[in-house]
Parts: C-alpha cells; sequence; structure tokens
C-alpha cells in the first residue's frame, strides 16, 4: 500500500469536506474487503482514505412510508438477518447469502458491494479497467472465461456487485451525498459501462458518498436471486440473476430480470421480463423467458458457456420466486 | 498498558471515558451502528475524528484481548500486521493478505472478521480478540480441545484462522447441524485438507459448550 | 545388539493406537512459532523486487532512490544490467528496512529499465502452437513389445486425448526465512522440510562452511515438495543482515510471488491409444504426450506410463518437454504419479465404455499388469463396496433425465516410499528422563507423534515422560521430508535407538533383578524379568543405577537396507461418487472411497489425517485447481486465493478411509503415506464425471466451462 493520510469523521458533512476532486486524492473506507485489497496491489493509490463507518445516518433498516431504507453501511450479515428483508425480499437476503463466508459478510456494506471494482484478472494484475495494450482491450485475445458476455465497448469485465441484481430487480434508487447537495440515482443508471481506463462502472464522484438505498415497497412481489458458484466455499458467481414478480393473482402483473456478473454493469432483460407479463409461471414460460434473457448475449472465445449458466440462472430465479 | 481482561473492560471502561461521552465524540446517535455499540461498551478511546491522521506513524491504542496496547503505526498498517508485527499475537497468520482465506481471522466487536483487509487505526475503540484470547492461560478452549481431539489440523498454519472462525461462527449457532457448520466456515481455507476433521471438531465443541 | 523387529501387533501398548497428535495443542492455541513468526530484536523487514514480465532482459536498474528511504538499511542486486529474466516473479532486488511498509517503498523505488522480450511463450496445452514457437523438446521414442502389430490385431482400439495443467503449491506459509548473523556465525529459521540438509544449502550459497549455520524450525506450514532448498532469497537475506551489522532480516515471499516462483508441478497433456480384446484385456499401448516444468523443460516421467498397469506387452510412449517463461516447477506430493494416473486411468476408463464393460471389470481383469495384483483386486472390490457399485454403478451416461446426474469412477496409484537415511540419539538420564534427538521436522503429517510413540513402546515409558528434540541441525542427521519416507526413516532409527539405549540399561540393572541382560524387558515404565513382574523395578529405580553419566545410543536407518522395520511400495485405490447438474456443469462430490495399503501403522488417527488431507487435495486438482497464464502478456493472472481456487470445508463432499490393518501388511513393516493417497483421486473423479454425463471432459480442472464445453461439443457431434 502506497502511504496514506486517514481521516475519521463523523459526520457526511465532515467526509465530503475530506473527499476530493480526483480519485487520487481520497478514497471512501467502508468494509475494506475490496479497497485494502485494490490498494495493496497499487491499483489505488488516494492519498487519503476516509473511513466513513462513524458517519451517522448511514447505517440501519428501516420500513419507510413507500418501502425499505437501507443504510450503506450495513452489513451483508445485518442485511441477510434482517427480518423484514427476508419476508418482502427474499432476493436480498439470498444474494447476501451467497457471499459463503461469514467474515465477508460481518465486514462488507451494501454500498461497499455497489461500489467494488471488478475482479477481472487484467484490471487486477495492472492492465486498468479496459486491460488496454496497444490500443485494444487483452481480453478479446486472452483469458476471458470469467468475462463478460454482454460487453459494452471495450469494457469486457463483469460487474462485482451481488446486492446490484436483485436491487435493480426491486425498482432501488440510491441516495448520493455531495457537497451541492443529495441527489437520488434509479440503481440500474447507477451502474454504467465505462467508455476508458479512467472512468468509473458507477455514477458516483469522487467528492460524492453513497449514503442509502430505497428500495420500493415488497409486498406483492415474488423475488429470488439464483447465483451459480462452482465453489460453495467464498466464490465469484459466475452468473447470476434476480427477479422480481409483480403478482396479479396467480399471473404475474409485472416482471423485472436482471443479470449478474455477466456484463460491466447488471443487465437489465427487458425483453424477458416482458414475455412473463400476464403468464402462470411454469417451468416452459420460465424457460422461454430465460432463453430471451441471453438472447443478445455475445460470448468471448471462451465464454460460451455463461451464456448458458445465465440462461439457467434466470429459469431457476423465476422458479424459485414462484416456489 | 492495562492488563485486564475483557470482564473488567466491560463493567469500568477505561481512560474515563463515559459511555455517553464516547458516543458524542463519535457522533453516534442512532441507527443499527450506533445501536449496536451502544450494546457493548467502549473499550478505548476513539480515534480522532475529522482531522486527519498520517501518512507517517501516529500513535493509536488497541485493544486485544483485553488488554490495552499503544503503538505507532502509519495508517496503511493493516490490523493483522500490526497484531503480528508491533505486537506479538502471531496466531493470525498471513496467507492470501487479500481477504480470501481466512486464516487472518479475528473477533472484532463480536464479530469474526478478516484481520488483513481492516486497517489497525480503524480497529481503535474496539474489542479485538484473537486466538490468543480465547485459551484462559493454558486451558484450551473447547474449539482448540475438539481441533485436537478431531486432528483438525496438519501444518496448522490455517487453524488459528479456523479455530477463532468456528468460535465466532458456533457463537451465533449454537447448535448446529453438520450443514450449517459446512456452511458456515465457507470464508476459511486449508491447504492440508483437515475439513473432515474440522466438520467433526465443530459439532463437538458446540456440544461441549453447550455443557 | 537387540531384537529390533516390532513387538508383535497385539502386544503394542503405543503404536498402533489413535493418539491425538502431541503438537496439536500448540498449533489450535495459537502458539506454535513458525518462520514468519519469528520476531527478533532490531529486525529487519526484507522483500524482494521481482520481474512484472515473462521474459526481459535488464538494462539498467537504479537503487539510489530506495538506499535514500529513511528506514532503508540494505538493497542488494540480483539481476544487474545485462542480465535476462527468464520468468515472470524472477528475483531482481532485494532490500531491508526498519519497518515492512519501508520496504515496499523501497522496492517501489527501485527504478529498472527493462527491455521486454517479446518471447514469452507461456501456455502449452496447444502442441501445435508450441511446435511453431520452436519450445518443444522431445525426449525421443520409447517401444517395448511390438506395438505396431498388437494394435493390427486389437478386437478393439479406444483413442482419447486428456490433459492435467500445472498447480502450484500454494503453501499457506509463504517461502522465507528469519535470520541473523551473530560475527561469523548465522542463526538460520527457515520454513523446510529439510532442516538437517538446509543450512548446508544456504552455505554453498554463500561460501561459507556449513557449521557455521545453526538452522532450527518448530513448525513449518505447508512444504508439499517445494522447501527443500534454501534458495536465493535466503542468500539475499543473508546478504541484507550481513550488511546491516548482523540484525536480523524476516523475508518471506508475498502470496504473489509465492505462486509465481516457489513451486508448480508440471503439466500433462496427450493422446493415448489402447488396442484390446473384446473381454477387456489390454493388449497395446500408444502415447504421445507433452509436458512443462517451466524453462528447463522436462519435469514429468512419461515411461511411468502405462501407470500402475505397467506390463502392458506391447508399448510405445513418446514424450515432449515444452520451455515455457514460467517458473520452475519442484517437487509437488507424489511427483509424476498424479498426472500419470489421471492419463492412464481415463484411456482404461473410455476402454471400458467403448467396450460397454463395467470399468471396475476391466480394472480387475488386467490386475496381472500390475506389481501387486492380488492388492489391487482386493482393493478394487473394496472401494467398490464402499460406494455400493453394484447399485450405483451405471454404463456411460444413463443417469437418468434430470439435471442432477450421478456417476461412479475410478482411480489407482502407487507410491515407492522406504525411509531416507536418518540416525536418532537416545539419552536416559539417571533420573529417569528420557530424550531423544533427530535433526527431522514435523511437516504436519504427524512426525513428532510417532516418533514418541516409538520410543515410548520400546522403552516402556509413558510418551508423556520422553522429551522429543527434532527441528535442529545440531540434532542427529535425519533426511528430508520427500517422497513418504520421513514416517520409515524415523520410526526406524528411533527404534533401533532407544533399543540400544534400553540394552545399556538392561546391563546396569542386571545384578540388581539377577537375571542376564538378554533376559529384561521393559514393560510400563518398569524393568522385570521377561514375563515375570514379580522380578522387577521401576523405571525410575533402573535409572538410579545407572550411575552419573546418562546413557546415550545412537540408531541409524539406511535406506538401502530396511531390515525389516520398514517397506516401500504400495497400491491403492480411490472411488469417486459425484453429481453433475448438467445445465450448470456444476460438479459435487458425493463420496470418496479410499482403500490404501499402508504396512505398519504406528498412528491411525494421523494416518487417516494424511488420506483425508491427500483427497482434498484431488479435489482441488479435479475441480478447481489451475495455474492461468496469459499468452499475450505471459501474465500469470490468478497468482492469488481468489481464482487460484482451492476447495473449502463444503465443497469435498465425504471422504470414507479404509487402511488395511492386518498382520499381513502389518508384516511389511512402516511404509509412509504421505504420497500415496494423493495419487489416485484426480483420475477417480475425472471418470466419475465422465460416467455421469456420458462424455470425457479431456482437461481437467472440470471447471462448469469445461463440462458444459464437453457436453456442448458431444451434442454438435450427434447432431
Amino acid at each position: 500500500m502506497q502511504a496514506f493520510e486517514y481521516a475519521n469523521p463523523s459526520t457526511v458533512d465532515e467526509a465530503l469536506g475530506l473527499l476530493g476532486s480526483t480519485w487520487e486524492e481520497a478514497n471512501i473506507l467502508a468494509g475494506g474487503t475490496d479497497l485494502l485489497s485494490l490498494m495493496k496491489e497499487y491499483i489505488h493509490t488516494p492519498k487519503r482514505v476516509v473511513n466513513i463507518k462513524n458517519l451517522k445516518d448511514l447505517g440501519g433498516i428501516s420500513k419507510t412510508g413507500s418501502g425499505l431504507r437501507i443504510g450503506a453501511n450495513v452489513t451483508l450479515a445485518e442485511l441477510a438477518a434482517n427480518a423484514d428483508v427476508r419476508s418482502e425480499y427474499p432476493a436480498l437476503a439470498q444474494a447476501a447469502m451467497g457471499v459463503s463466508s461469514m467474515q465477508i459478510r460481518n465486514m462488507g456494506t451494501v454500498g461497499g458491494d455497489l461500489c467494488q471494482r471488478p475482479r477481472c484478472w487484467y484490471f487486477r494484475n495492472g492492465f486498468g479497467l479496459l486491460a488496454m495494450k496497444d490500443g485494444k482491450s487483452l481480453v478479446p485475445g486472452g483469458q476471458n472465461e470469467f468475462h463478460a458476455i454482454f460487453p459494452a465497448g471495450q469494457a469486457y469485465f463483469v460487474s462485482a456487485s451481488t446486492l446490484g441484481p436483485p436491487l435493480i430487480a426491486l425498482g432501488a434508487k440510491v441516495k448520493i451525498a455531495s457537497k451541492s447537495g443529495p441527489r437520488e440515482v434509479e440503481l440500474e443508471k447507477f451502474f454504467v459501462a465505462p467508455k476508458d481506463d479512467k472512468s468509473r462502472e458507477v455514477d458516483l464522484k469522487p467528492n460524492e458518498i453513497v449514503t442509502e438505498i430505497l428500495v420500493p415497497s415488497g409486498s406483492g412481489i415474488r423475488s429470488a436471486t439464483y447465483e451459480v458458484h462452482q465453489k460453495d466455499a467464498l466464490d465469484w458467481p459466475l452468473a447470476a440473476a434476480a427477479v422480481a414478480l409483480t403478482m396479479k393473482g396467480s399471473q404475474v402483473g409485472r416482471a423485472r430480470i436482471v443479470l449478474g456478473h455477466v456484463g460491466p454493469t447488471p443487465v437489465v432483460a427487458s425483453r424477458a421480463a416482458s414475455s412473463l407479463n400476464g403468464k402462470s409461471v411454469s417451468e416452459a414460460i420460465a424457460e422461454q423467458a430465460a432463453r430471451a434473457a441471453v438472447a443478445g448475449a455475445k460470448p468471448l472465445s471462451q465464454n460460451g458457456y455463461k451464456v448458458q449458466l445465465a440462461r439457467v440462472a434466470v429459469k431457476r430465479a423465476i422458479l424459485a420466486a414462484m416456489a | 498498558m492495562g492488563s485486564k481482561r475483557d470482564s473488567d473492560i466491560q463493567k469500568k471502561p477505561k481512560t474515563g471515558f463515559s459511555r455517553r461521552g464516547f458516543m458524542r465524540g463519535v457522533g453516534l446517535g442512532g441507527g443499527a451502528i450506533g445501536t449496536a455499540l451502544l450494546e457493548k461498551e467502549a473499550v478505548a478511546a476513539p480515534p480522532p475524528a475529522a482531522a486527519a491522521s498520517g501518512p507517517g506513524e501516529v500513535p493509536i491504542s488497541l485493544w486485544v484481548n483485553g488488554k490495552e496496547h499503544k503503538l505507532n503505526v502509519e495508517p496503511r498498517v493493516t490490523l493483522l500486521d500490526a497484531l503480528r508485527d508491533h505486537l506479538s499475537y502471531t496466531g493470525a497468520k498471513r496467507v492470501c493478505d487479500r481477504g480470501t482465506c481466512g486464516a487472518c481471522t479475528v473477533i472484532l466487536d463480536g464479530k469474526a472478521v478478516y484481520a488483513c483487509s481492516v486497517l489497525a487505526i480503524d480497529a481503535q475503540g474496539r474489542k479485538i480478540q484473537t486466538v490468543e484470547g480465547l485459551s484462559q492461560g493454558s486451558e484450551l478452549h473447547p474449539v482448540m480441545k475438539a481441533f485436537v481431539h478431531h486432528d483438525a489440523q496438519q501444518c496448522g498454519f490455517c487453524t488459528p484462522g479456523f479455530v477463532v472462525a468456528a468460535k465466532a461462527f458456533l457463537d451465533e449457532h449454537p447448535n448446529p447441524s453438520d450443514d450449517q457448520v459446512r456452511d458456515g466456515l465457507g470464508g476459511n481455507l486449508c491447504r492440508c485438507g483437515t475439513y473432515v476433521g474440522i466438520r467433526q471438531a465443530v459439532l463437538e465443541a458446540a456440544k461441549g459448550m453447550r455443557g | 545388539m537387540p531384537d529390533y523387529k516390532w513387538p508383535a501387533m497385539d502386544k503394542r501398548r503405543v503404536m498402533g493406537k489413535p493418539i491425538e497428535r502431541i503438537d496439536g495443542p500448540e498449533k489450535a492455541s495459537g502458539r506454535a512459532k513458525y518462520s514468519t513468526d519469528i520476531k527478533l530484536p532490531n529486525m529487519l523487514y526484507g522483500m524482494l523486487l521481482t520481474s512484472p514480465y515473462a521474459h526481459a532482459k535488464v538494462r539498467s536498474i537504479d537503487v539510489s532512490q530506495a538506499e535514500k528511504i529513511p528506514g532503508v538499511k540494505g538493497v542488494t542486486v540480483i539481476a544487474g544490467p545485462g542480465t535476462e529474466l527468464q520468468w515472470q516473479g524472477a528475483e531482481i532486488a532485494a532490500v531491508a528496512a526498519e519497518r515492512e511498509e519501508l520496504a515496499l517503498d523501497a522496492v517501489r523505488a527501485i527504478k529498472v529499465d527493462y527491455e521486454v522480450l517479446n518471447d514469452h511463450f507461456v501456455r502449452e496445452e496447444d502442441f501445435a502452437k508450441a511446435q511453431a514457437a520452436q519450445k518443444v523438446q522431445p525426449s525421443g521414442e520409447v517401444v517395448t513389445g511390438d506395438p505396431d502389430q498388437a494394435f493390427k490385431e486389437a478386437e478393439v482400439v479406444s483413442e482419447g486425448e486428456y490433459g492435467i495443467p500445472v498447480l502450484t503449491h500454494c503453501c499457506l506459509e509463504s517461502h522465507g526465512q528469519t535470520l541473523a548473523w551473530n560475527g561469523e556465525k548465522m542463526e538460520y529459521f527457515p520454513s523446510t522440510q529439510n532442516v538437517s540438509g538446509i543450512a548446508g544449502d544456504l552455505a554453498k550459497q554463500l561460501e561459507i562452511p556449513a557449521e557455521q549455520i545453526h538452522a532450527h524450525q518448530d513448525h513449518m506450514g505447508g512444504g508439499f515438495g517445494s522447501k527443500f532448498q534454501s534458495d536465493r532469497w535466503a542468500a539475499e537475506a543473508a546478504k541484507l543482515s550481513k550488511g546491516a551489522g548482523g540484525r536480523p532480516v524476516r523475508l518471506h515471499l508475498d502470496r504473489r510471488t509465492e505462486l509465481q516462483i516457489a513451486g508448480c508441478r508440471p503439466s500433462f497433456f496427450g493422446k493415448i491409444k489402447l488396442g484390446a480384446k473384446k473381454d477387456g484385456t489390454i493388449t497395446a499401448w500408444d502415447s504421445t504426450t507433452w509436458s512443462t516444468g517451466g524453462l528447463g523443460g522436462g519435469g514429468l516421467n512419461a515411461q511411468l506410463m502405462p501407470y500402475v498397469y505397467r506390463e502392458v506387452p506391447n508399448r510405445r510412449i513418446n514424450h515432449s518437454s515444452i520451455v515455457t517463461h514460467t517458473g520452475g516447477a519442484r517437487a509437488w506430493r507424489a511427483p509424476n504419479h498424479p498426472q500419470v494416473s489421471f492419463l492412464t486411468c481415463s484411456a482404461m476408463d473410455d476402454l471400458a465404455a467403448k467396450l460397454r464393460l463395467d470399468p471396475l471389470e476391466l480394472f480387475i481383469k488386467n490386475a496381472n499388469y500390475t506389481a501387486r495384483a492380488n492388492v489391487y483386486v482386493s482393493q478394487l472390490k473394496k472401494a467398490a463396496e464402499m460406494v455400493n457399485w453394484k447399485s450405483n454403478w451405471h454404463q456411460r451416461g444413463d443417469s437418468g433425465t434430470g439435471p442432477i446426474k450421478r456417476g461412479l469412477g475410478i482411480g489407482v496409484g502407487t507410491w515407492q516410499g522406504l525411509g531416507h537415511n536418518a540416525t536418532c540419539k537416545a539419552t536416559i538420564h539417571p533420573d529417569g528422563g528420557v530424550e531423544v534427538e533427530l535433526g527431522s521436522q514435523d511437516l504436519g503429517t504427524g512426525t513428532r507423534t510417532i516418533i514418541k510413540q516409538v520410543a515410548s513402546e520400546s522403552l516402556g515409558v509413558p510418551m508423556k515422560d520422553i522429551k522429543l528434540n527434532i527441528g535442529d541441525n545440531r540434532y542427529p542427521v535425519a533426511g528430508a521430508s520427500g517422497g513418504s519416507t520421513t514416517v520409515g526413516g524415523v520410526s526406524a532409527a528411533t527404534r533401533k535407538a532407544t533399543l540400544n539405549a534400553l540394552e545399556k540399561l538392561f546391563e546396569a540393572v542386571a545384578g540388581g533383578l539377577g537375571a542376564p541382560a538378554a533376559e529384561l524387558e521393559a514393560v510400563d515404565g518398569k524393568i522385570q524379568v521377561k514375563g515375570n513382574p514379580s522380578k522387577s523395578m521401576t523405571w525410575k529405580e533402573a535409572c538410579r543405577k545407572i550411575g552419573v553419566t546418562p546413557i546415550t545410543a545412537t540408531g541409524e536407518n539406511n535406506n538401502r537396507f530396511p531390515g525389516g522395520l520398514i517397506d516401500g511400495g504400495v497400491g491403492g485405490v480411490q472411488i469417486a461418487d459425484v453429481n453433475v447438474d448438467v445445465e450448470t456443469g456444476v460438479v459435487k462430490i458425493n463420496k470418496i472411497a479410499v482403500a490404501q495399503d499402508c504396512g505398519l501403522i504406528i498412528n491411525p488417527k494421523t494416518a487417516a489425517s494424511q488420506c483425508y488431507g491427500a483427497v482434498i487435495m484431488s479435489v482441488c486438482g479435479a475441480l478447481m485447481e489451475e495455474r492461468v497464464m496469459d499468452a499475450q502478456t505471459g501474465v500469470f493472472l490468478n497468482a492469488e486465493m481468489e481464482f487460484y481456487k482451492l476447495a473449502g470445508i463444503k465443497d469435498i463432499g465425504d471422504i470414507e478411509v479404509h487402511l488395511d490393518i492386518v498382520p499381513e501388511y502389518d508384516a511389511r513393516g512402516v511404509i509412509g503415506l504421505g504420497e500415496p493417497p494423493v495419487v489416485p483421486g484426480i483420475a477417480a473423479i475425472a471418470n466419475a464425471v465422465t460416467n455421469a454425463i456420458g462424455v470425457r471432459v479431456p482437461t481437467i480442472p472440470l471447471t462448469p466451462r469445461r463440462v458444459l464445453d464437453a457436453l456442448a461439443a458431444n451434442e454438435r457431434r450427434r447432431s
């Protein structure tokens, strides 16, 4: 790690005052499970680290008039254990438990999960976010078995976020604090495919802080997350799908399907979702939606199998939501 | 430098900080974090607030196994390295150093965490329990006894991390099934392959700890 | 001379008992100190600068900025201008500083001007590419019998392609040492499998007499064959320490470097053709294989094939080594064997499938080709019984309609073992104390425990009353712990030393007991006339008769003359029972059954642990572990522990071990068990997956990608 100064603010305003206008000036430390690794690899070399664990208002899960408010500092363990989450948003609890390490669940935060950097091994080996060498990405001609089947431009990495897919499926927004005041962003739009190595994969400026996540009411919604893991022990999913089905009696009124670990952002499968509208879910209907979800996939040389994994994940998530 | 055991600290916060004062000091009012901390006692002076520390060495204070330790570290020093190199708690091991293998597991405010992924400066004011703090003198903790009994160790390098993780796991699951043990300890890795013994040991330790 | 032979099985009081490992409490409590835990007063922290490139030349190197960093106490240059760096991770320079962070800053401050060379061939699985890159070194054809004629006459010919990539050792305690000079003498705390020999190895690097180095190690965090030598980093640490006036230096590799350069297991790829009769009798073998062991090439002995089934009468074997710009291979638990087992057993399983024969029958039918047919046949039957083969086996691919397919598969193995040379010194003190000393090491295999069991059995003194000294090169020389030779070497040497000492004690007390020394025995803390407990004295009373000078005696094991106490050469069979989700390609182990020939077992508890651990390593190798190299840049992409995947506690299924602890095997004497059980597992798992999904996945590890790709390829072939 490069030496840095450490700040431990107690209010959001103090924290905002400590952040800089570039990523080189300051980084935000929450659970630490990703940031410290990035710093040890000299991928992040901030001059200042701002600990936000002691910020008031960033903790807690509470019901609001319109749904659920999840503080950005809520840990995965707290999320998975929360009774409201478990009963109303099973997709969220399942995704949190998909992180098969008690230690990571105890440390990692909801905000951190959304803002963590990709695990792309070219990125982690110092080749930059897009792994560019001599004007083109190393990924298509390299070891790409874990990479995107829905790449965006030169972005072949996959979003590492575990909670992104279920939260997007559930229609969540993120609340972001900045010196010019708070703003709210649809989570779907919070994830962005970067155009160059200097950009980030989330809509967050260096001087902004994700403070909370707002999830609309889950009543009447059936949801599930299905992740394909090779290992039962701590391991990144190879593909994942989260679904949220707003039911009208025994039929699907409105569906949301979001794929994880298949593109540089969570991938919203709108056509697959709308194929479920007005239907009673059966295995055949779920399979049909699953096929639609991967219809536009553009696999690389080694990751064609992920098309099938994503398809299976969608199907199993739909069936799990209805189970 | 204190030498109190955890139980003493629970009763009497050190350094004259009242609980209320501590909470004001770090500005915690409500929410889950505030509540979580309120349930425990503040065990040491809180870290300095908004003013930045470092990048050079700064004095910090850590509460490890009921003892206060004052040391000077750069902010970039992890809790793991502070425990191992600045203090003498070498039970936690540095293996992956990237929050994957669990060999560095310690208990922070009652929760198992990877010490390689916590900054030492950030562990101030929190209750740190290492493997050394689990046994009472020469009397092994029930988890350790069970590890010995079921030969849940070979080279032993991952073992302290597993013992601490198992202890933290059993605190939350005092009566686990075999399946829960398999699910619960997914954050630790062993290279020699001692998992068969570990499964048996954790189940046996659970019985022993329930009494 | 005493009669050294082991007591009869039913007469043993300590040996053969499942005794808890004696260093267990130290390890479980975190008190055990490893090389990486040693902190000496005034210690400096050492660190290496290593090559980011797989192939480059150092044009220039400037360490001046590093040296200027306050707290930096030394910089040594390993790869000076003009040096060609041949793999990523190659050592360039080393630094020592007051704190680890400063050492890191210093490493980052060293400026190296590299001439990056484009020739950085790192991926060998494609033979044609290796040939095109001119990286192939053929090792010549070996022909036995008349394979051409035999293939012509064969009733069936089965062909297949198989591959197993390079694995690393990934020792949890990385390689390195703590050391300090005291004048001309050095205190050296390595992490090693070779306590008696490693100081000499370092002395050679430093060009000093070996006796100047005192090596000591209580515990070590995994070696698996990669920790025999002192390595360049020890020499650099020694130089840095010397340069800092003898201040101690601790230097261990970081995880990335550990995986890059501290050892790996050679890959093995190839094509195998088998000729056979319709009844499954194999008549001909033809294999064309290649492997890489890094830049030096070589590293794999293809002549071990056909593996176990050695005596297939007609065979042709071709093998080539591929030179890659990757860190060099080192011995990896059972060198060669898991790879050749995987290729051989896969080919045999494919032959059985082609003939629609039960592979269990085919493995039994051909047992006459093995060195111990009766052992393998009984183990095949035993392991089959343990997985309920009769009711659970089905023809390849006939595994029902749901997405979860179950399959069974067989793997076989063998290992030589014997015992390394070792000398043990036993001391009996006049106060009754007993000391046993050897320059051996306990890698976590239970060496301490079994030495004490042997000494206790021989002297009739409880284990707790015996002081054992190992882990120091001041003790009598014992061999390095490799090749499953430790238990044989130390048990035989300890048996001899303790009985030699006991004989002297008998002589001292013979008069007092009114019987000749040869008529005495040591039992349960007493010396008595054989079979007559009424004529006895306690151990302590007996020892008081020694006088003031302790009794000392030594005992030696000489590998070439095991002398009945130890033996070598075992067989083992494992059968895997797996579930494969053919929609996701995810493989789950249900169970692995182990039937292992083991000789005399000193401690069934630690012996079982060796088997469990070995099987778990096989699960890692079969399903998830693999070094991933990027051909474009020469970079080792997963030199960490997230994507260099190791199995966790839930990933291993259930493991059932059957050791033949019966007089027939016991009579062979002690045989090491470190290597044997790590051999058959990969083949067994691969064959089980093939049985489940109906198609061979040619290359392991059997990741979802490979499983689904193989299924998709099969679909394409069919349609």
